[in-house]
């Protein structure tokens, strides 16, 4: 166990430093010109290039690149071109909102995603599974943008069961969250049900009622944890898709969180937010996938790590 | 442009006497109001901002040597009391009111008023408003770094400042108007460095009270205002992150006061078909002018008949319907409510057959191919396909080339971009004076790699004939100036490097508990609205 965790916290080392090489040199091919957008539109070439100069743009790319991992690895991300503020701040002060929003959506995915695609492989091929499956597929394929907008209408707008849009308290945090996991509670529910089926046509599962055991029980015993493992698997992809979803559901919720922070930065070539959202969000998955390769065992001891 | 000249003629007497404040003999003071806006607030620094969400906001932090008369394009001293101009215009006396606080009860001096203008022209301080300041004595050194500090800027005593021009300058007050001008306390800005934007100081009507990062700021009223009344209410509560859309239905559910924003493209037919709405509703004009640019080196736009038959080729009126009418067609570089607009210039025609002939008098008979730039938000691409389908019919194939902004302002600053669409990032005035639509766009210093000139077009005559047009900086030569600058952009329009397109009308829209008279609503220069002079009637 130990020896695995180090080699993979090695490896996930490597996989952050080559995005740092990719996400740096992307940004360095980009065709447009950060230093343009904090001279402003009057500036004169000397003004620009004394700018340049200052950012240390007019070095070559791998100049740049060193200055800024060497300041990376001693904590620093550097300033923000626009802003001035210290990067790190501007992330410290929205990861919390992104965290506990990717901790509602997560939460909804299961809740929902679980409970349908359970109740759809028990009821399987009855009109209840059939709506059940078309509504899931509905889920998936919904725009993001519209979703947001139809819940919020419908549930703070009209019936005024909830805030419309803001941050600070539980009730604030329930549309964003649903929005954000209603994609995922549809794959789920697919993938719990096929999964289910499978599990269900399992001899142990057989035995388990010939020797007497009550439908819920082994519905909750035998079942369900057999049926999951491929779930958990995919909650560490999760944090991927939902960093690109967070952008559209924070600025319609007015979400404090780093999507606005990364949208609002790429439109004006910010580079270091940009780089320093990357990171935090190329961290945040790598750690995602770890913890879901770390509990896998806990939940079926027939996978070791290794 | 009437009320501009009377104001001018007022503004350039010497010596100006202190004028009574207008207060609005309706409006009570107290209550809070609350602001949305999409866009984060990046910096409240005055030198830095130059956004369309903090320019007001810093507007109402910070004061400076001039200002504008609430709702109008009136100038009117803001922290000088008066100021005189020598008779060569070369330079300026400002005489500073005394007792002036800054938010933290410091008292104000013209030392103050030196470091706020060295600070803004120092290169380490990035500002993208340095350039504004060129015509101040020292300039060159102080930008290049050789020196520190404009020598042009002298404290001739605690209440005092004399500032020396290399060159008479008419814009100049202008100029001391604007944020990047604003008066800040050195003892603040060093304390907090490169942070101060997020900790602003400053002599304003509101102090900043609280700032959550990426969520909300609130203004609190400056009860030590040096100008007496104002402001009236107590506390704005400006929200950030908000989508238009959402900040809409927050106002119709009464939570929301101004969206700063303005009414979503979207929803903008569905809001004034309510009359109950619509009648909450403010138009106003606003210095802003769409424009499509051609660049003068690239073919077939190095020819002037193919730049003036894109000009009549364009069905200016079907473009302004597409966006619901929220824009009057141009004829010209400058906004109607500008200065120096010519109000008697009819602009090309549209006239698709004498477009036709003029292509192929220059050769294009047989039609031609080229790009059309432009930036990927709504309604933008829309409005770059009608121009599309527009110059189809006179035989120009123009490709769509839809790209994030920032990479359009680098095709057209580089030059790359044969054709730009200039939606989205089209010029707004940052005063309300004609030379501030030449030199950066249309002018020779913004045509080399990297400027605002995406048409590339240089004129060193018009150049010159600008540089003169500046320099008549005496209130007797206001009128011969503006016609001097209207003559600028009458020739503009016969070399075609631009075709102007619309330009762009604001609707505000307020809560029903908003007092005011409208003007302040659409105010020329506090955008949205004019925080200082709006109340709540509540």
């Amino acid at each position: 166990m130990g020896a695995y965790l180090l080699r993979r916290l090695i490896q996930s080392a490597f996989i952050l430093l080559g995005i740092t090489v990719i996400t740096f040199g992307l940004l360095y091919v980009l065709p447009a010109d950060p230093v343009r957008q904090i001279a402003g539109r009057s500036a004169t070439p000397e003004v620009v290039e004394n700018i340049r100069r200052q950012l240390g743009l007019d070095q070559p790319v791998w100049v740049q690149y060193w200055t800024y991992l060497s300041g990376l690895l001693q904590g620093d991300m550097g300033r923000s071109y626009l802003q001035k503020t210290d990067v790190a701040t501007l992330i410290a002060a929205r990861l919390p909102a992104t965290l506990l929003l990717m901790v509602g959506a997560i939460t909804c995915e299961l809740i929902f995603g679980l409970t349908l695609g359970v109740i759809a492989a028990l009821k399987r091929g009855r009109p209840l599974d059939t709506g059940l499956m078309v509504g899931s597929f509905v889920a998936v394929s919904a725009p993001q943008f519209v979703v947001a907008l139809l819940l919020l209408y419908v549930f703070a707008v009209k019936l005024g069961w909830f805030p419309i849009g803001g941050y600070g308290t539980f009730a604030h945090l329930v549309l964003p969250s649903v929005t954000l996991g209603i994609m995922g509670a549809g794959w789920y529910s697919r993938m719990m049900r096929s999964s289910m089926l499978d599990v269900l046509r399992a001899d142990y599962i057989r035995t388990a009622r010939a020797k007497g055991l009550g439908r819920l029980r082994v519905i909750l015993r035998h079942a369900m944890p057999n049926a999951i493992l491929p779930i958990v698997a995919m909650i560490g992809m999760d944090i991927g898709i939902f960093m690109g979803g967070v952008v559209v559901v924070e600025s319609v919720f007015g979400w404090p969180g780093i999507g606005q922070l990364a949208w609002q930065a790429i439109q004006r070539v910010d580079i270091p937010i940009i780089m320093g959202v990357t990171m935090v969000s190329a961290i945040a998955i790598v750690l995602g996938n770890l913890l879901a390769d770390l509990i896998a065992p806990m939940i079926d001891p027939r996978i070791k790590l290794r | 442009m009437k009320t501009w000249l009377t104001s001018t003629a007022i503004a350039l007497t010497l010596a100006f006497p202190v004028l009574a404040e207008e207060l609005d003999p309706n409006a009570k003071p107290g209550g809070a109001i609350v602001i949305t806006y999409k866009d984060d607030v990046a910096t409240l620094d005055p030198a830095i901002g130059y956004d369309w969400q903090n320019w007001s906001m810093i507007k109402s932090l910070f004061d400076g040597l001039m200002d504008y008369a609430p709702g109008t394009t009136e100038l009117r001293p803001g922290l000088a009391e008066s100021y005189e101009m020598s008779a060569d215009g070369l330079s300026y006396t400002f005489k500073l009111r005394a007792g002036v606080k800054f938010h933290n009860g410091r008292e104000m001096t013209a030392d103050d008023v030196k470091y706020s203008l060295d600070r803004v022209t120092d290169p380490a301080t990035q500002s993208p408003g340095a350039g504004f300041f060129a015509s101040i004595a020292g300039y060159d050194e102080a930008a290049s770094g050789a020196a520190k500090g404009l020598s042009g800027v002298t404290v001739v005593d605690p209440l005092t400042v004399k500032i020396d021009l290399m060159r008479p300058d008419a814009t100049f007050l202008h100029v001391m108007a604007l944020n990047f001008a604003a008066v800040v306390p050195k003892e603040v800005v060093e304390e907090f460095g490169a942070d101060f934007g997020k900790n602003p100081v400053g002599t304003g009507s509101f102090k900043l009270a609280n700032w959550t990062i990426g969520q909300s700021l609130t203004f609190e009223k400056n009860a030590d205002n040096w100008r007496p009344g104002v402001p009236y209410l107590d506390k704005i509560t400006f929200e950030i992150g908000q989508e238009p859309v959402v900040a809409l239905l927050r106002l119709q559910n009464g939570e929301v006061d101004v969206p700063g924003d303005g009414i979503p493209p979207a929803k903008f037919q569905e809001v004034m078909a309510d009359p109950e709405q619509a009648a909450r509703v403010v138009e106003g004009g606003q210095l802003h002018t769409g424009y499509i640019t051609m660049n003068v080196n690239t073919p077939p736009f190095d020819k002037v008949e193919v730049r003036r038959a894109v000009n009549m080729a364009l069905n200016k009126d079907r473009i302004v319907q597409m966006i619901n009418n929220r824009a009057v067609p141009a004829t010209q570089p400058l906004p109607p409510s500008m200065p120096g607009y010519t109000a008697d210039y009819a602009g090309y025609a549209f006239d698709v057959e004498a477009a036709k002939k003029l292509m192929a008098d220059a050769g294009y008979a047989d039609g031609v191919t080229t790009q059309l730039f432009v930036m990927n938000t709504d309604p933008n691409p829309r409005i770059a396909q009608a121009i599309q389908q527009d110059l189809d019919a006179i035989g120009i194939k123009a490709e769509i080339k839809s790209l994030a902004q920032a990479n359009v302002i680098e095709a057209g600053g580089n030059g790359s971009a044969p054709m730009i669409w200039s939606g989205g990032m089209a010029w707004i005035a940052d005063f309300p004076d004609p030379s501030n639509f030449y030199g950066p766009i249309l002018g020779c210093g913004g045509a080399g790699d990297g400027g605002w000139n995406w048409s590339k077009y240089c004129n060193a005559d018009l150049d010159t004939l600008a540089t003169a047009a500046d320099s008549m900086a005496k209130p007797e030569e206001a009128e011969a100036r503006l016609k001097a600058w209207s003559d600028i952009y009458m020739k503009v329009m016969e070399d075609a490097p631009w075709a102007p397109v619309f330009n762009e009308q604001r609707f505000t829209m307020k809560s029903p508990r908003m007092g005011g008279d409208d003007k302040l609503y659409v105010d020329p220069v506090s955008i949205p609205v004019n925080y200082d002079y709006v109340y709540v009637t509540d």
